[in-house]
């Protein structure tokens, strides 16, 4: 028996996420006495491969095919379920993000395979298998049995860790896929690839504003801030609405859900759309000038002020430590 | 080209969630219901094309999975302009359950474009819309935040980790949107909801279906301490306490 993992790299290199789900995959293979196999896809170098080893992959196979170029759902589910049954896998973990919700749907149908979604835990109990994800966007949680043999979950970020890079060389395997001949229905015409930024779901830390900020020409106090702390930037839905930041930035119950280490909210009031898409964040840190700000009551710590004042303090005072 | 959007009926976004019966399962008294905000999107967007593209669009349809209850939400879509609507009679358990019943309904029909909300406000499965178009063997594309026909041509963006593609995608195929496909969803007017009475809403048997998942207990997350405040004057307190005592800078 085996634990199959998706293991997604951003151009060629496998990202934080992917180490957290083979420590993840890891945990659940000794409880249950398998082996974790890791799938790559598209061309990567032998020295990132062997990375998938040191995280906890005993194998790892890696599909090259052109026909793999381009992500579709239906070919690439095709491609994994074979490998499915041919690794005689029995979990599947995907990351929880635009890939895995892509797929994952689609390979629990195909397999006829239960699927949770975010989950945030290793399974409480293997037989009968259950284990907890978040529900009603992060404002509660779900403990879910699953009664079908074949499971296929998706890991919520951060919710795990990465544990030390300590494992072995894994071994290398090519998979040709060739089962799969179906063609494409998507034509590729062009790439808007954000680069230089970290990204949003993968940041530890993520400053974020609200409608607070009062206009578009105050983010560069945002930006700053998030400069010196290595940190990605978000915002509150009216603020994407408003056109102010990009839609991707958007952060909430119809946006992106995210669960970084620190989260820094400046002018964000709290309605409870957005607090969905922040509370699994580890700490959150709010400045806002009004006292009953509902934000306060799910910050661990609040500045009482106004942004204009307190933005720039915190940038000083955080590069003076970092420059220590 | 004729269009179908699911949807699905989950509660006001502003609600405040509990749980009743042992926390086994979830406390409807207070619960207002309105159309899941990413289907709403998908709803809006199909609007706006027959809107711009007239008769090209021939046909908006949505379709639902759920109890005599949810009769309300369809209507509603109705009223923001969908033609005609398909009730699929049966609780919607959970995610397989609700694919499959859609997949057996759709496949004897005809559509071009096929819309389904990426996520669900509710349980947050995030999966019916491809799980149903690998039941009816269709491609799928996920996390579409634009979606335009030129010339009988459909375009699209597609959000991926890292970047957005432009794509050309052939019909027919399963659009699975999220926020972007449109900006603010349609409120129905008061001719539409007169209108919306009056448009065909088709209740269909459901079909045999199994239960993958079973959510057996719930709970809510643990209350946070009290918020440990500072001023403006002594941001850099903040930032010690933020450096030594949580080290997370």
């Amino acid at each position: 028996m085996t634990l199959l993992v998706y293991a997604e790299n951003r151009e060629g290199k496998f990202k934080k996420a992917t180490f957290e789900l083979l420590s993840y995959a890891e945990e659940l293979a000794k409880s249950i006495n398998a082996d974790v196999i890791a799938l790559s896809v598209n061309e990567i170098s032998p020295d990132e491969l062997n990375k998938l080893g040191h995280y906890g992959a005993k194998k790892v196979v890696s599909v090259t095919d052109e026909k793999f170029a381009l992500l579709d759902n239906k070919l690439y589910t095709s491609m994994i379920a074979n490998l499915v049954e041919k690794e005689n896998a029995e979990i599947i973990i995907f990351p929880d993000n635009l890939t895995g919700r892509a797929l994952a749907p689609r390979l629990s149908a195909k397999l006829k395979a239960g699927l949770v979604s975010g989950v945030v835990s290793a399974p409480s109990s293997y037989d009968p298998f259950v284990i907890k994800k978040k529900v009603f966007t992060g404002k509660a949680f779900a403990d879910v049995k699953v009664s079908s043999a074949i499971k296929v979950l998706t890991l919520s970020q951060n919710s795990f860790g990465i544990k030390d890079p300590s494992g072995d060389t894994p071994q290398i395997e090519d998979f040709k896929a060739e089962a799969v001949s179906e063609k494409s229905n998507i034509k590729l015409l062009s790439v808007d690839k954000i680069t230089g930024k970290l990204l949003l779901t993968d940041a530890e830390i993520v400053v974020s504003g609200g409608r607070g900020m009062r206009g578009p020409e105050n983010w560069n106090m945002i930006e700053e801030l998030a400069d010196v702390l290595g940190a990605a930037t978000a915002c509150t839905r009216p603020v994407s609405d408003e056109g102010w930041r990009p839609h991707d930035e958007h952060v909430g119950q119809t946006g992106k859900i995210i669960a970084p280490v620190l989260y820094i909210a400046c002018g964000i009031s709290g309605a409870i759309q957005h607090i969905g898409g922040i509370s699994s964040s580890k700490v959150i840190v709010a400045i806002n000038k009004d006292p009953d700000a509902p934000i306060f009551e799910v910050a661990d710590y609040g500045v009482l002020g106004d942004f204009k004042n307190v933005l720039p303090e915190l940038t000083k005072a955080i590069k003076e430590i970092k420059g220590s | 080209m004729k269009i179908l959007i699911c949807i699905s009926d989950v509660p006001d976004t502003t609600t405040k969630i509990k749980f009743t019966n042992d926390n086994k399962e979830l406390d409807q008294t207070e619960i207002q219901w309105i159309i899941n905000p990413w289907d709403e999107l998908a709803l809006t967007r199909a609007i706006e094309l027959k809107e711009s593209l007239g008769e090209k669009i021939e046909s908006i349809t949505v379709i639902n999975v759920g109890p005599a209850g949810s009769e309300p939400t369809i209507r509603k879509a109705l009223a923001m302009g969908a033609d005609n609507a398909i009730r699929v009679d049966a609780d919607p358990k959970e995610s397989y359950f609700v694919a499959y019943q859609l997949a057996e309904a759709i496949k004897s029909r005809d559509f071009d474009i096929i819309l389904a909300g990426l996520d669900s406000a509710d349980y947050n499965g995030a999966s019916v819309g491809g799980m149903m178009a690998e039941l009816l063997d269709m491609p799928s594309v996920s996390a579409i935040s634009a979606l335009n026909i030129e010339n009988g041509k459909v375009f699209i963006n597609r959000e991926i980790e890292g970047g957005t593609q432009k794509l050309e995608a052939q019909t027919p195929f399963v659009a699975i949107v999220q926020k972007g496909i449109a900006i603010e969803p349609k409120i129905p007017a008061m001719r539409g909801i007169m209108m919306a009475r009056t448009k065909p809403l088709e209740v269909v048997a459901p079909a045999n279906a199994d239960c993958l998942t079973e959510n057996i207990v719930y709970e809510l997350p643990q209350p946070k301490g009290a918020c440990r405040k500072f001023t403006e004057e002594n941001v850099n307190e903040l930032v010690d306490v933020l450096h030594k005592e949580a080290k997370l800078i």
